[in-house]
């Protein structure tokens, strides 16, 4: 490469490889399942937490990950449990609300750093490149499963619950069952994502995980085209690089990713992915006339 | 010949209007029974009592000597129960062959962690193609439902309940909608798929092809049982006739 490829670089690869995990993960609940979810940052906080906590005690970094995994999981079980009393608007309400309540939980809590959240996390170990090529390792596993998943019958079955839960019901699907799974599955990699991003970044508090990053997060997939893994892939990598190269939308990312968000719904619901398609069909049928 | 299903004193109540009361009945193994009744008589509240979409306050539904009334809807398919919609409710997304494919794959889909390691289709969509060309509905096998009329529709709810290989198939209004050669034709389906050794319980309105293909039926009315038996001798019941035609046309 004749690129210098220095540490900035690995900084920003490393951060669009956890990106990509998360983005995908909610895809796993709202792409594949049909299960709408403005919380998700709660999971991935819960993971970064876990994780952080678990390597200033001593334990191995890897280790920790697989217990943030776990515990999200464990949470998402749980936030999994309203999806079978409440459906669409309702639940978007429901899991946004699990979104403030994370936040304002770890906030009050000592052990958990408070407002102050928690710093000098221990290093990975890894080294810059190696933690980078981890990152992204995990990234593309979490995309091959994604495509796998499609393919098998759990697959189907997601995509009958997404499509109409009270028919899939009627051809003998656990509708409830494949929900829980769905939310075990997202939030479990959306923990690991957790894990990830509180060893590179080595401080986390708080704000990392509220509703900004819930919706930024919800933004890749919708942006992306809900249940695209491709689509997703490509919108995570644009969201994670804008804020880097652009400071000011930062500032502003609620603002842009909502316009964005509503910009996606009005013209293009499938997402980039639709886009494209349309696109392609669009001129191979001009380069047959 | 025994009861594969069983209602016993079925009540339903939707806030303070009686929809079902005390109705009682069965269905012979292999028979098949005609459920009507006017419009607004309790039929497809009966039937949602049956799948398990409506649990009633009181009374039993038996299923195989099972007491099913407590279950959810998933679990009695499971034991045997497969049922078309009155509305049309196929998969959108999907194709035909596809809907039909998914419900095939019952065994499959049991167990959510199972079908993670399971991804062959081909025997469930062999078996599809084969219910979809029962049907008569082959042709449209790759098309989405949007692309489709109603009359396939209807063929693709039935389609779809057998796929499960039910040992009971409810039938809801399947020829509503439906004109008069559709509706025959359709009807000479449902008498082959009961020939072929499955109880069919059908709802329907179309008095004329109940009394042509049903052996027996109970007849509602205001969610009431009005009355039971051979389908000539039933309707001849001066109460059924005043509950259609209304009380002085049957008294002239």
């Amino acid at each position: 490469m004749s690129i210098d490829f220095g540490a900035y670089e690995m900084t920003l690869l490393t951060t669009i490889g956890i990106g990509v995990t998360v983005a995908l993960s909610l895809n796993l609940i709202t792409g594949f399942c049909g299960q709408i979810s403005l919380g998700h940052a709660a999971f991935y906080g819960t993971g970064a937490y876990c994780a952080a906590l678990l390597t200033k005690s001593g334990v191995p970094f890897v280790l920790a990950l697989l217990a943030g995994g776990a515990l999200a999981a464990g949470v998402g079980i749980i936030v999994g449990l309203t999806s079978l009393r409440v459906r669409h608007d309702f639940l978007a309400i429901t899991t946004m609300g699990v979104s403030f309540l994370f936040v304002g939980v770890v906030r009050q809590q000592e052990f958990l750093g408070g407002e102050m959240g928690v710093s000098s996390i221990p290093d990975h170990g890894f080294g810059k490149l190696g933690f980078m090529l981890f990152a992204l390792a995990i990234a593309l596993a979490v995309a091959v499963f994604s495509i796998y998943l499609k393919r098998t019958w759990m697959g189907y079955a997601f995509d009958s619950i997404a499509d109409d839960e009270d028919t899939a019901r009627t051809v003998g699907i656990d509708v409830g069952q494949y929900k829980l799974t769905a939310f075990a599955l997202g939030t479990a990699i959306a923990g690991i994502a957790g894990g990830l991003y509180a060893h590179q970044v080595r401080f986390i508090s708080p704000d990392s995980f509220g509703f900004i990053e819930s919706i930024t997060i919800l933004s890749m997939v919708v942006i992306g085209g809900i249940g695209s893994v491709g689509g997703i892939i490509v919108a995570a990598v644009v969201l994670t690089m804008l804020p880097q190269w652009f400071q000011f939308i930062e500032d502003y990312k609620l603002l842009l990713y909502g316009g964005l968000l509503f910009a996606m719904m009005r013209f293009s619901p499938g997402g980039l992915a639709a886009l494209t398609n349309k696109l392609l069909k669009r001129f191979a049928a001009r380069a047959r006339t | 010949m025994s009861a594969l299903l069983q209602t016993r004193d079925v009540v339903v109540y939707f806030g303070g209007v009686i929809a079902l009361q005390d109705v009682s009945f069965h269905v012979e193994s292999g028979e098949l029974l005609g459920l009507i009744g006017p419009n607004g008589a309790g039929k497809t509240t009966m039937m949602r009592v049956i799948t398990g979409v409506v649990t009633p306050q009181s009374g039993t539904v038996m299923l195989d000597g099972q007491d099913v009334t407590k279950m959810r809807v998933h679990t009695r398919v499971r034991l045997g129960m497969g049922h078309s919609h009155q509305l049309v409710r196929p998969f959108k997304a999907m194709t035909l062959l596809e809907n039909v494919a998914l419900a095939a794959g019952f065994a499959k889909t049991r167990v959510p962690l199972r079908a993670l390691a399971l991804t062959s289709r081909a025997g469930e969509r062999r078996r599809a193609l084969e219910l979809l060309e029962l049907l008569g509905i082959a042709d449209a096998a790759d098309s989405t439902p949007a692309t489709l009329p109603l009359g396939y529709l209807k063929r693709l709810e039935m389609a779809r309940a057998l796929a499960l290989e039910p040992k009971l198939l409810l039938l809801d209004e399947p020829l509503a909608g439906l004109n008069h050669l559709e509706a025959r034709r359709l009807a000479d389906t449902v008498v082959e798929i009961n020939e072929s050794g499955r109880t069919v319980v059908l709802i329907e309105h179309n008095l004329g092809e109940v009394l042509r293909i049903c052996s027996r039926l109970v007849v509602l009315d205001n969610g009431r049982k009005l009355g039971e038996g051979d389908p000539h001798e039933v309707m001849a019941d001066p109460l059924v006739r005043a509950a259609y035609l209304g009380a002085s046309d049957a008294a002239a």
